[in-house]
């Protein structure tokens, strides 16, 4: 019976000792030259990382932990007495409120309107390229300029009210009401940009190959059963990206609450950033901003983890 | 040998703290040093875009500069907008950027003042020769002082006034406001009158109290000062928004809104000076928006049962204590606006010193004004209060508006909503 040496794991077999020694030391090397040549590429990304997001992550928690008046110099460790303060702020309650009614409002309908234009744009009909350009051009407008401009739409006695006068029809004075406001600022935020969902919608539209559909067809379903048991899912990883985004870019929303509505009337508009923003650049109270900070990155981590994580129970590929 | 991935949480780490470091701006920053080896570079923010006006100051600070070569080398005037100029201000401070000198809103003021943000200028007007202090109105500089200490220089007192269009008036067949005025009958009612008879009459828009447009509520202080009304108490504790006179006055604008229809309601757009509103409350400054388009008059603000109050918006010239260079700061201010310049100044800013306050002083500046308006112009100067201000001023700014909204609509009723308002500012006003 022969006995054979086993080399360990990594080493080539059969070599003497002395020239296996150089060789490992020359990958050693090499995977050295690898390694630091890999992280020389991602420094930028990672120093930028660092500086303009982790950085001011651990800045803001930090920031949460202080009272700071800028005006009096003083910046104060108070423990969770920010945090504490939330709890009893019924001002931030109620933009919590508002928050989570314009959030509900732009997702639902965003998602709703666009996928529709999605679907209608992607039949084979004259004039579709021109309705996809108009519907998408919002997009790349200026957001401070199309606030603005909806801002005169939406004014008591012109734009959409003036129109409205000549089939006979008061219009209610849109920013002035704490509804109509509200509804105001969800149809703008919404018109602004559900061309860039409806063309990512467009593109996964156009990835469902028409044998399935057609199969399906040959199967007896129905236009509605097609759509729902076999374009919804195949398309359901760009819903998955589209209701991220979606619900993040509502949950940040600020220059249009600013330009159109200023928060009001009252506080019915007042989302959690346009009040992060008072309490730091009107009120000065930069630590109690920065606890705000925190719980809005708390909402906004959970509320996309909870959707990364039931992705599997609906998007097509991650079961 | 280390491994590269410990390396890279360990560079990591020190990445943000660095960062962390370079973001706190907080505590600590006392102030710069007082006595610098040489010449120092001072900024000022200021919220003019005005070419006249920077020419103006440039002119004055090169005079000084060349009078001071050892104390200062530049003198930098930066304009920052004045929708977002305090926001601005307060930013750059937090960021420990903070300028060395910078006007300040009225209504900001106590909050500066009581904050400990600016620097005590009693002590360098003292000791500046021939500054002539006592010339100032004491009434402009209550809003700056605490403690005994001077803390910004009240170097605009600009005056609200009526301005008519009196080609609306005329067409309208209304009565002439200055004539009224001669006759003791320029009153709150007599403008609302004029203005609905001249909106049956032509369209267009009747009073507008320019900038108030349902949010920036202090600006109606133009309006409650004829009622004796005033926001918060004298020393800023009590809430007086629940007072008669009070709601008698938000009553009295209520009704000429949706009832009279002699001033616009809420969104809607109405501009004086495109010449299709008959009147308008704001600033002499604004007059030169004027095109000579149609024919105006000015009036002082009309009389309300209590009697007339004349009203001034103020802007403040103070060192920030956080200047690098206060004393330097501090020294240059005291030439800005001394006895000599503050001539130069009132050209375009209506001084507080008693001695430049006549009509001679302001003509250069106001070519569009007649001898008699700018007489108009002094007058309402005398004895005016400034518009409300107060050490929260910002926190209580947002609660008022988001409270007065609800008086906003055609069936609220100023008895319900203005006592309410005190409900929400009562711990505002506490501190």
């Amino acid at each position: 019976m022969t006995t054979a040496t086993t080399a360990p794991s990594g080493r080539r077999p059969g070599r003497p000792e002395g020239q296996r020694r150089p060789e490992r030391q020359r990958q050693s090397t090499w995977r050295r030259r690898d390694a630091a040549t890999g992280y020389a590429f991602v420094a930028p990304a990672v120093i930028g990382a660092i500086a303009f997001v982790v950085g001011p992550l651990i800045a803001v928690a930090w920031y949460s932990l202080h009272e700071w008046n800028v005006l009096a110099n003083t910046f104060t460790f108070v423990g969770a007495d920010n945090y504490q303060a939330m709890l009893d702020d019924p001002a931030l309650h109620d933009s919590l409120l508002a928050s989570l009614w314009f959030s509900l409002g732009v997702v639902v309908l965003n998602l709703t309107l666009s996928l529709g234009l999605a679907i209608l744009l992607n039949q084979k009909l004259p004039g579709t390229t021109f309705f996809r350009v108009l519907f998408f051009s919002p997009v790349v407008v200026s957001l401070v300029a199309w606030t603005i401009v909806w801002g005169f739409l939406l004014q008591a006695d012109n734009g959409i009210n003036a129109f409205l006068s000549t089939l006979g029809i008061t219009g209610p004075n849109w920013l002035r009401g704490s509804v109509t406001a509200m509804i105001s600022v969800i149809v703008v935020q919404v018109f602004k940009n559900v061309g860039l969902n409806m063309i990512l919608f467009l593109a996964a539209l156009q990835g469902v190959p028409e044998e399935i559909q057609e199969a399906a067809r040959l199967d007896g379903a129905g236009a509605l059963r097609r759509f729902w048991s076999v374009v919804l899912p195949m398309i359901s990883p760009t819903v998955l990206l589209v209701a991220i985004l979606t619900v993040v870019g509502s949950l940040e929303t600020f220059a249009l609450i600013d330009v159109l509505t200023d928060g009001g009337p009252g506080t019915s508009t007042t989302v959690l950033v346009f009040y992060l923003y008072r309490q730091a650049f009107e009120f000065n109270q930069f630590g109690y901003a920065s606890a705000i900070s925190v719980l809005l990155f708390v909402i906004v981590l959970v509320l996309t983890l909870l959707q990364w994580q039931t992705r599997k129970k609906w998007v097509f590929h991650e079961a | 040998m280390r491994h590269p991935r410990s390396t890279l949480l360990a560079g990591l780490a020190a990445a943000s703290a660095l960062t962390l470091a370079a973001c706190s701006g907080g505590g600590g920053d006392s102030g710069g040093d007082d006595t610098p080896d040489g010449p120092v570079d001072l900024r000022m923010t200021v919220w003019t875009a005005s070419e006249d006006h920077l020419e103006l100051f440039n002119d004055i600070a090169d005079t000084y500069i060349a009078d001071h070569p050892d104390e200062v080398s530049s003198v930098t005037f930066e304009t920052v907008p004045f929708d977002d100029y305090t926001t601005t201000l307060t930013t750059q401070i937090a960021g420990g950027n903070a300028p060395d000198l910078a006007w300040i809103f009225e209504s900001n003021g106590p909050e500066f003042v009581a904050s400990g943000a600016l620097m005590d200028l009693g002590p360098t007007f003292e000791a500046t020769s021939g500054y002539d202090l006592e010339d100032v109105d004491p009434a402009t500089l209550e809003l700056w002082q605490s403690d005994g200490g001077l803390y910004a220089y009240p170097f605009s007192n600009s005056p609200f006034v009526m301005f008519v269009n009196t080609d609306r008036v005329s067409e309208s067949g209304q009565d002439n406001p200055a004539d009224l005025l001669a006759d003791g009958e320029w009153t709150y009612d007599a403008a609302r009158d004029i203005s609905a008879g001249s909106v049956d009459e032509l369209g267009g828009a009747g009073l507008v109290v320019r900038d108030f447009d349902y949010q920036i509520w202090s600006n109606l202080a133009t309006v409650w000062g004829g009622w004796d009304a005033e926001p918060w108490s004298a020393d800023g504790s009590t809430c007086e928004f629940g007072s008669q006179e009070m709601i008698d006055a938000l009553s009295w604008y209520h009704d000429a809104v949706f009832e009279d229809g002699a001033i616009p309601g809420p969104g809607t757009s109405a501009d004086f000076f495109a010449g299709d509103t008959t009147m308008t409350i704001t600033q002499i400054s604004r007059a030169s928006s004027l095109d000579g388009s149609f024919e105006w008059d000015i009036v002082p603000l009309p009389a309300g049962p209590a009697g007339q109050q004349n009203v001034v918006g103020q802007a403040g010239l103070g060192v920030l204590a956080n200047s690098e260079h206060p004393e330097a700061a501090a020294n240059f201010l005291a030439y800005f606006t001394n006895p000599e310049n503050s001539e130069s100044l009132a050209l375009y800013f209506p001084p507080p010193r008693t001695s430049l306050l006549n009509p001679e002083t302001l003509a250069e500046g106001n070519p569009l004004f007649s001898q008699d308006q700018l007489q108009t112009v002094v007058d309402s100067i005398t004895g005016a209060t400034t518009k409300p201000a107060h050490p929260n001023f910002a926190q209580l700014d947002t609660a008022v508006r988001s409270a007065l909204d609800p008086l906003w609509t055609a069936d609220a009723d100023a008895a319900s909503v203005a006592p309410a308002v005190c409900t929400d500012i009562e711990s505002l006003l506490q501190g």
